[in-house]
């Protein structure tokens, strides 16, 4: 049991993002300060890090709570041990698509990026207002140099899936 | 005055066009020089960070090296592209193994970040190169009758350790500038707690009740209206009021204005030459108070 905490718990510091998770001492300051963990129960960071802590990795990785962080920081921000919650949150998240828990709002974040090179579609009815308001038009993102970046990053082989931690 | 390679990035180009519009209107008439740039992406914000936090390092990057290579300093409009922009800046500036390891990475695509410009939120021009005294003496129309309820937005102030913006406890810059064009900054209870605008498309119903406390509290406060310097918590809140009346049968009816119209408004620029029909909770009663 010990020994499969540490693991997660070096498997989540070796990466970007999660490296000051250990630094944890569980005050709740990230609970309290928290606006998703007043408005539901469905989350509150200090749990989040206590799971992964124990090395409870499916029940993290697998479960809903880590995909309900707005990422606001107040967290980070006000930590007295200055782990950063809110990229502790981007590593775990990181590591849960990786292995196809993966909520269906994030397949599309993704697809969008790799198609179309911006999150948000262009909207038709912008593109057409746009001169009458005497903007210029739309310039084209550079595809090709983004899909470059993603496949030396392996973003693009990160597998999509459908099914998941959607609530 | 100074040239900026203008980074717009994806929401407001392509669905707040009223947001544009003002800011280049307004920047403009204040003497600022905005440059497109060509061939720019999306900046990697929060849910591409979700996804994978070293490819959103290293897509921030390239578009800071396109800056680099006009060699021009960034300004961004949308706090979520400043603060994608400058975490990477800052870390590649700051962490030699990081820059390495990304700039690995962007070799494949052409290009290689150096790390010798900046990226600035137009909030900082307006109050680094205008200036707030120029900037009132610019103001042709003041708004002495508006309470404005500042709302900067999550990514302006933090992470404040990389982001280095204004004290992320007590911040004023924004109420600043609020100020500055005659109208009144007012308190309001929460005042720097986030919109919830990033669980939309996940947990709508947890996004819309921490969007209707920030409505309520503002409301409360007696406010004319929000003003808000980020796509993503103008829509939240804007769009945000027409669900709440499906979903709390509750109607407040509160104005959410970008800060650069309020700017533009100021300055002179006529109602009818900014997009306002963009907006889903009406003008009027701003409109009105400013005359």
């Amino acid at each position: 049991m010990a020994e499969k905490s540490l693991d997660f718990a070096r498997e989540i510091t070796s990466k970007h993002g999660g490296e000051t998770i250990t630094r944890c001492y569980q005050c709740g300051t990230c609970a309290s300060t928290c606006p998703v963990a007043r408005t539901t129960e469905r989350y509150n960071p200090r749990q989040i890090i206590r799971l992964a802590l124990l090395g409870q990795r499916d029940e993290v990785l697998k479960g809903d709570a880590i995909w309900l962080c707005a990422s606001c920081y107040n967290c980070q921000e006000r930590c007295p041990q200055k782990v950063e919650i809110a990229d502790v949150i981007y590593a775990l998240r990181n590591i849960a698509i990786r292995e196809g828990n993966i909520p269906s709002i994030y397949t599309e974040f993704a697809t969008g990026l790799m198609n179309e090179g911006r999150l948000a579609p262009i909207s038709k009815f912008v593109e057409k207002k746009r001169p009458e308001y005497g903007l210029p038009p739309l310039k084209p993102t550079d595809i090709e140099a983004l899909k470059k970046i993603l496949t030396a990053t392996g973003f693009d082989k990160i597998m999509f899936k459908r099914e998941g931690a959607s609530p | 005055m100074k040239a900026y390679a203008l980074f717009l990035g994806c929401t407001i180009p392509a669905r707040q066009p009223h947001y544009e519009l003002a800011a280049r209107k307004a920047l403009t008439k204040l003497g600022i020089e905005l440059v497109d740039m060509e061939g720019t992406t999306c900046c990697a914000p929060p849910p591409i960070q979700s996804i994978d936090l070293e490819t959103s390092l290293a897509i921030a990057a390239y578009n800071v090296c396109l800056a680099e290579e006009a060699d021009l300093d960034i300004l961004t409009l949308c706090t979520g592209c400043f603060e994608s922009l400058t975490i990477a800046n800052r870390l590649l500036k700051e962490k030699p193994e990081l820059r390495e390891k990304v700039n690995k990475i962007l070799s494949n695509a052409g290009k290689e970040f150096k790390g010798t410009r900046e990226v600035k939120h137009y909030l900082q021009v307006l109050m680094n190169d205008v200036g707030v005294e120029r900037l009132k003496q610019s103001v042709v129309k003041p708004l002495n009758k508006l309470k404005v309820a500042a709302f900067s937005g999550c990514h302006l102030l933090r992470p404040s350790e990389i982001l280095r913006f204004d004290d992320p406890e007590r911040p004023r810059i924004f109420d600043t500038l609020i100020e500055a064009l005659g109208a009144k900054s007012i308190p309001y209870k929460n005042k720097l707690r986030c919109c919830g605008g990033l669980l939309r498309g996940y947990a709508d119903d947890v996004a819309l009740a921490i969007a209707r406390d920030k409505i309520v509290n503002a409301y409360n406060a007696g406010a004319d209206c929000i003003s808000t310097l980020c796509p993503f918590c103008f829509l939240t809140l804007d769009l945000g009021q027409m669900l709440m009346k499906t979903t709390y049968k509750e109607e407040y009816n509160m104005p959410i204005i970008h800060y650069a119209e309020l700017l533009s408004l100021s300055l002179g620029v006529e109602p009818k030459e900014l997009a306002l029909d963009f907006h889903k909770i009406k003008l009027d009663k701003v409109l009105e108070k400013i005359g």
